[in-house]
């Protein structure tokens, strides 16, 4: 019943884009959604959107599924943009009740749509190209910089990590609870909302007695095998920055400065 | 010296107060390095609290945990006892750290500081032993409990260990797990002379061994080879222990005045030790 839940959306492939050391993507997608907010020309759009489109060509993933993953937040996106239709003053078009239709309205709500549409899709090219672990591990090398200002950047990527381990087992496990408590009468798919939520008590409480067993025997294991922080810790996969990567830290550069030079000259 | 030297060892759970328990009373128990040493006892009769002892992860109310004359006492060489000392627990589940298997055998010589080549050829070399190198990329969950146990063991391999202390490893898998592990152990103590010390509830896994120890109430109530002590099956019962089939077998006959070898273990044995006895009798 729950076994069709997957972690993240990662797609494995060798594309350049998923051989791209995670931190520079994520430093990447990082500097260019808010280069998305600080160009807001037509040109610029263009040029975001073919750039967009050449990574979603370039990542080997299928583009159905990439669209896909606007599907969740395609209300949001019909909505901003038909807020924007109506709420920007100037040239009138036509007027509906009390809303008036204007030309910078719909070049407006044009913008921050595709705004939108092209922060989903980066983002999730990312998602796509780079598997948890490796986004956990980027993690963990960008935040230690912030270390010096108290941020625990190992403890927080040693519970990502940890959580990748366990959801699927805790999903298992409430899979079986469920079972168990269905054959015994118990009855989850019927009610209303409040006997509903009454009738997860009785899985709820195994699953947090045991998640908590599990934390007590993980730490115990754990502590067997030498753990002691962060410190001294060394990586057997670290992570590394190769041509690539300068490559497109290269293109990314280049992009920006034509950016500028357009904004300069317009 | 000794491998493991436990000298008067008590423990205490939560001393001075109404929960308080005498875990341990006074152990004296010592190990040589190649040793295959099981560790037999009812439920709640100490084995586990004797085994989290071997490593520092309980430290003694009294007397005193020497591996290879270092102290588990002593915090400074707690971690080079960890390294020789790698620990296997009962749920295969609670025990891999990491999404990846790979990663996982990987946990140990990392917290070392070793560096990413050395642990890669380590990780590769574990696996091969626990004859998991297939599944290096496997997630955890995917894994039967017997191959999960097999990792747990590997992760263990990848850190140089020189002696696994393995707690029930097999109490939660079914038969074709149960001998996977043993199995495993088996070749690893053969091979590449690493001292075992294996906790279990089935007399048969324990009559593989070197020498079996058997616990009682928190303390060593027997100390010998698996002949030895199963050859003292009313000692056994008073322990609340039972015996290999063979030997109860065994035992049972001899009482009924039909002379049979008292040495037997295994039931191959008991069918050869029978033939011989009717050949006789005929
Ligand atoms: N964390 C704890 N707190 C209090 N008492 C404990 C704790 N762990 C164990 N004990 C007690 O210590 C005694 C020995 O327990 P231990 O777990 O070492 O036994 P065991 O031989 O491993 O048993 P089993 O075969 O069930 O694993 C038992 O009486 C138990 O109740
Ligand atoms: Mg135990």
């Amino acid at each position: 019943m729950l076994s069709n839940i997957t972690i993240g959306q990662y797609f494995p492939g060798n594309s350049i884009l998923h051989r791209l050391d995670p931190r520079v993507k994520v430093l990447l997608l990082f500097f260019f959604l808010i280069e998305i907010f600080l160009f807001s020309n037509a040109v610029a759009y263009g040029i975001f959107s073919a750039v967009a489109f050449a990574l979603m060509l370039l990542s080997g993933i299928p583009l159905g599924m990439l669209l896909r993953s606007l599907k969740p937040l395609w209300w949001i996106i019909l909505f901003t943009f038909v807020i924007h239709l109506f709420s920007n003053p100037g040239t009138p078009i036509a007027k509906f009740w009390w809303f008036t239709l204007t030309w910078e309205g719909i070049r407006m709500g044009c913008f921050i749509s595709l705004r939108l549409v092209l922060l989903i899709l980066m983002s999730s090219l990312l998602t796509f190209t780079t598997s948890p672990l490796k986004l956990t591990d980027a993690l963990e090398s960008l935040l230690s910089p912030f270390r010096r200002f108290g941020l625990p950047a190992h403890e927080l990527a040693m519970m990502m990590t940890i959580a990748l381990r366990f959801i699927p087992t805790l999903i298992e496990e409430t899979d079986k609870i469920m079972k168990a408590q269905q054959s015994r009468g118990a009855d989850f798919t019927t009610g209303n909302v409040m006997k509903r939520l009454r009738n997860m008590v009785p899985i709820l409480v195994p699953l947090f007695l045991s998640a908590f067993r599990r934390a007590d025997e993980l730490a115990m294991a754990m502590e067997a095998r030498c753990y002691r922080g962060g410190v001294g810790r060394t990586q057997m996969k670290s992570l590394k920055t190769g041509g690539v990567d300068y490559l497109a830290i290269a293109g990314f550069v280049l992009l920006t400065v034509s950016l500028l030079g357009i904004k300069v000259l317009a | 010296m000794a491998f493991i030297k436990v000298e008067n060892l008590t423990h205490i759970y939560h001393p001075g107060t109404p929960q308080e328990s005498v875990a341990l009373d006074k152990v004296n128990l010592s190990i040589e390095a190649g040793e295959f040493v099981a560790v037999l006892g009812t439920n709640g009769s100490g084995k586990s609290t004797l085994a989290r002892h071997l490593n520092g992860l309980l430290l003694p109310t009294e007397g005193r945990c020497f591996i290879r004359g270092l102290d588990t006492c002593n915090e400074q060489e707690l971690w080079q006892i960890r390294q020789q000392i790698g620990m296997v627990f009962q749920n295969p589940d609670n025990q891999l750290i990491a999404a990846v298997v790979e990663d996982d055998v990987a946990f140990g010589p990392e917290n070392l500081g070793m560096d990413p080549q050395e642990i890669r050829a380590k990780v590769n070399a574990s696996l091969q032993a626990v004859n998991m190198a297939k599944y290096r990329t496997f997630a955890p969950h995917l894994l039967s409990g017997g191959q999960k146990q097999r990792i747990a063991i590997a992760g263990a391999l990848a850190m140089d260990t020189d002696c696994l202390v393995l707690d029930e490893p097999t109490a939660m898998l079914d038969p074709q797990g149960r001998e996977e592990v043993l199995r495993t152990v088996q070749k690893l103590h053969e091979e590449r002379g690493i001292t075992i010390v294996y906790i279990t509830h089935f007399m048969e896994e324990a009559s593989v061994a070197d020498r079996i120890v058997v616990m009682d109430k928190g303390q060593v109530a027997a100390d010998g080879t698996p002949r030895e002590i199963f050859a003292d099956v009313p000692g056994m019962k008073k322990c609340g222990l039972d015996v290999p089939l063979a030997v109860e077998v065994v035992w049972q006959l001899r009482h009924q005045g039909i002379k049979l070898p008292e040495d037997i273990l295994t039931e191959d044995e008991l069918v050869e030790a029978l033939e011989a006895y009717t050949c006789q009798s005929n």
